[in-house]
């Protein structure tokens, strides 16, 4: 096989990371109804050819499970950090453009989110909606916005000292204009590495606070409510309920992170050399 | 940092007000409330605060809490201040172990891993801090959990001081065990970020004309490091592991609950599953307090390393 530069080994680990999560994604679909079915024929199975992640005290398909589980924590991760980074855009271009005291609330409204620690916040958080699915994903999007925000901000203060700023300005577009049709764009590429880093980091606090309980309900196969039963079993030795389905976890986050550091070298090759 | 403190007690008591959770539905039980009379439940009810308007509510805790009184936890039935003095003994050992410890041993193999760049032992280090980072520190508490308590039987599963033992009976060597494997999956987990930041930085410095002057005088590994990277590179280290105290707090509530750690996090856990609203809203304020002291420690040494930050008016 021919050897590939750097450029197409980025592409293709881009590529190859992208197509595992969505399978790992559409797999956790497809097998949602088998991850609730129960055989107590088959009760704590070690792991084995017909059950590579072995099966739980009630019988359950321990890899049907953990993919299923998975797939609830991507879509939700999803779904967080996209919030989350629209968040971070329009507060980073607001807070830079709409004069000092907007710029100071919003910094001050950073400083304060970043001061309370994060599960602290997240578990206040999903305690004021009442526990549950829509504590986490409004948990998880209020508290990811912060350093996005702030690495905007500072772009967009460096921006507004561009030549072609200054021209649209006296030209007579209004800040809004500006913002729109001209720093949106030329943030584009960073706000997408940016979302995409924050995909990681979504997902581990959703499985961290589903893990405590505040999250899913019992019943429901995702990652953190696998993990905290696997937990009682451990002391009997039940090790695979434990170690498999993480290690899918952090190969997940892992492969996020690949993906997002391939976008950043891809789009903007001059950080590539670090 | 006075007037941010206020603005989080603020965020935290707003949180907790708009809750749709029922105190009374979750530690009293649906059928303990079907078989009480009406006059119980509405002493219940002024017990837990139910039905007060949340400014009043505020004005009220916020005016205690100024005098020092924190209110009653209405789940351990003590004062607040109280069991937070407790908690936080037991967690401030566990925290300052795993802050010195994943400080330290990040700060020497990021160092390592910068002045060795592109060798294996810098590939080791990288993809070490990579992985670590994408870890749940949850995960791996229990992985820890597994290899030495349950496996190994080395150390013991969980709790500050063994089961059915006397105050008075509890030695040192005890609590240290105890305190073993929650302190290292602190530091296991707290040492990639400091690790990679110090290699970047160190590979900044290797870099740079004077390490170059040094090695034509002759200077090579250990002797470089030490008169001239050491200097240079400690200092935003240090920041570094200032500003990260939220992190390994955030850790700590996972892990003390992991370990049935009788600490702050797991304390912060019990209060906010249980609706204990005070002893919540009081961890809230002393955990941020810390943060801030820590972000404050921060600002200051940015301020020392670095004469441009001072000028411009450091964060706060």
């Amino acid at each position: 096989m021919r050897r590939m530069n750097g450029r197409q080994r980025t592409v293709l680990a881009f590529g190859a990371a992208l197509l595992f999560l969505a399978l790992i994604t559409i797999a956790g679909q497809v097998f949602a109804k088998e991850a609730m079915a129960t055989d107590f024929s088959r009760k704590n199975l070690a792991p084995c050819a017909a059950y590579p992640f072995g099966t739980d005290w009630m019988g359950r398909d321990m890899f049907v499970r953990t993919l299923t589980g998975l797939s609830m924590s991507i879509r939700i991760g999803l779904l967080a950090a996209g919030v989350s980074a629209l968040l971070a855009l329009f507060l980073g271009i607001v807070s830079a453009t709409m004069g000092r005291a907007v710029d100071s609330i919003v910094t001050w409204s950073i400083d304060l989110v970043m001061g309370i620690p994060h599960i602290l916040l997240l578990i206040l958080i999903s305690y004021a909606c009442g526990k549950g699915f829509k504590g986490v994903v409004i948990g998880v999007s209020l508290t990811h916005w912060t350093s996005l925000a702030r690495l905007i901000r500072g772009e967009v203060l460096q921006l507004k000292e561009a030549p072609y700023i200054k021209v649209a300005g006296r030209l007579g577009l209004s800040p809004w204009q500006i913002a729109r049709k001209h720093m949106v764009p030329h943030l584009f590429p960073q706000f997408l590495v940016g979302l995409i880093l924050l995909f990681p980091h979504a997902i581990l606090h959703e499985a961290s606070i589903t893990f405590l309980g505040f999250g899913l309900s019992p019943e429901q196969p995702a990652i953190g409510v696998i993990l905290s039963e696997s937990m009682q079993y451990l002391a009997m030795g039940k090790w695979w309920l434990a170690l498999f389905p993480g290690l899918l976890l952090v190969l997940t986050v892992v492969l996020f992170d690949v993906a997002g550091e391939s976008l950043r070298k891809l789009l903007d090759p001059g950080s590539a050399h670090v | 940092m006075m007037l941010l403190l206020v603005c989080v007690s603020i965020a935290a008591f707003f949180l907790v007000s708009i809750s749709p959770v029922d105190p009374l539905q979750a530690n009293v039980g649906q059928a303990a409330l079907g078989s009480m009379s009406q006059e119980q439940i509405e002493r219940l009810n002024a017990y837990w605060g139910v039905g007060q308007p949340p400014v009043e509510r505020f004005l009220a805790w916020a005016s205690d809490f100024f005098r020092g009184d924190m209110g009653l936890s209405l789940l351990y039935r003590r004062p607040v201040s109280e069991v937070i003095a407790v908690k936080l003994a037991n967690s401030i050992w566990l925290l300052a172990i795993a802050w010195v410890i994943s400080g330290v041993l990040g700060f020497c193999l990021g160092a390592l891993a910068g002045m060795k760049r592109g060798t294996w032992v810098d590939k080791a280090i990288r993809g070490y801090s990579l992985v670590i980072a994408s870890t749940p520190a949850f995960w791996l508490a229990l992985v820890l959990l597994m290899i030495f308590a349950v496996w190994l039987k080395l150390l013991p599963v969980g709790l500050s001081v063994p089961i059915g033992m006397e105050a008075a009976g509890v030695t040192l060597v005890d609590r240290i065990r105890h305190a073993i494997l929650p302190a290292m999956t602190l530091s296991i987990t707290g040492i990639s970020n400091i690790t990679l930041h110090t290699r970047e930085k160190m590979i900044d410095i290797m870099e740079s004309d004077y390490v170059l002057f040094a090695k034509a005088r002759g200077e090579s590994g250990w002797s470089i490091f030490k008169n001239h990277g050491f200097r240079n590179v400690i200092l935003p280290a240090l920041t570094l592991q200032f500003a990260s105290i939220s992190e390994i707090f955030g850790g700590s509530v996972l892990v003390e609950e992991i370990f049935s750690y009788p600490g702050l996090g797991q304390a912060a856990v019990t209060a906010g599953i249980g609706s204990d609203v005070p002893l919540l809203l009081g961890i809230t304020v002393i955990s941020a307090a810390i943060v801030f002291g820590g972000n404050l420690i921060a600002n200051l040494l940015y301020g020392i390393v670095d004469p441009r930050i001072r000028r411009g008016g450091a964060g706060l």
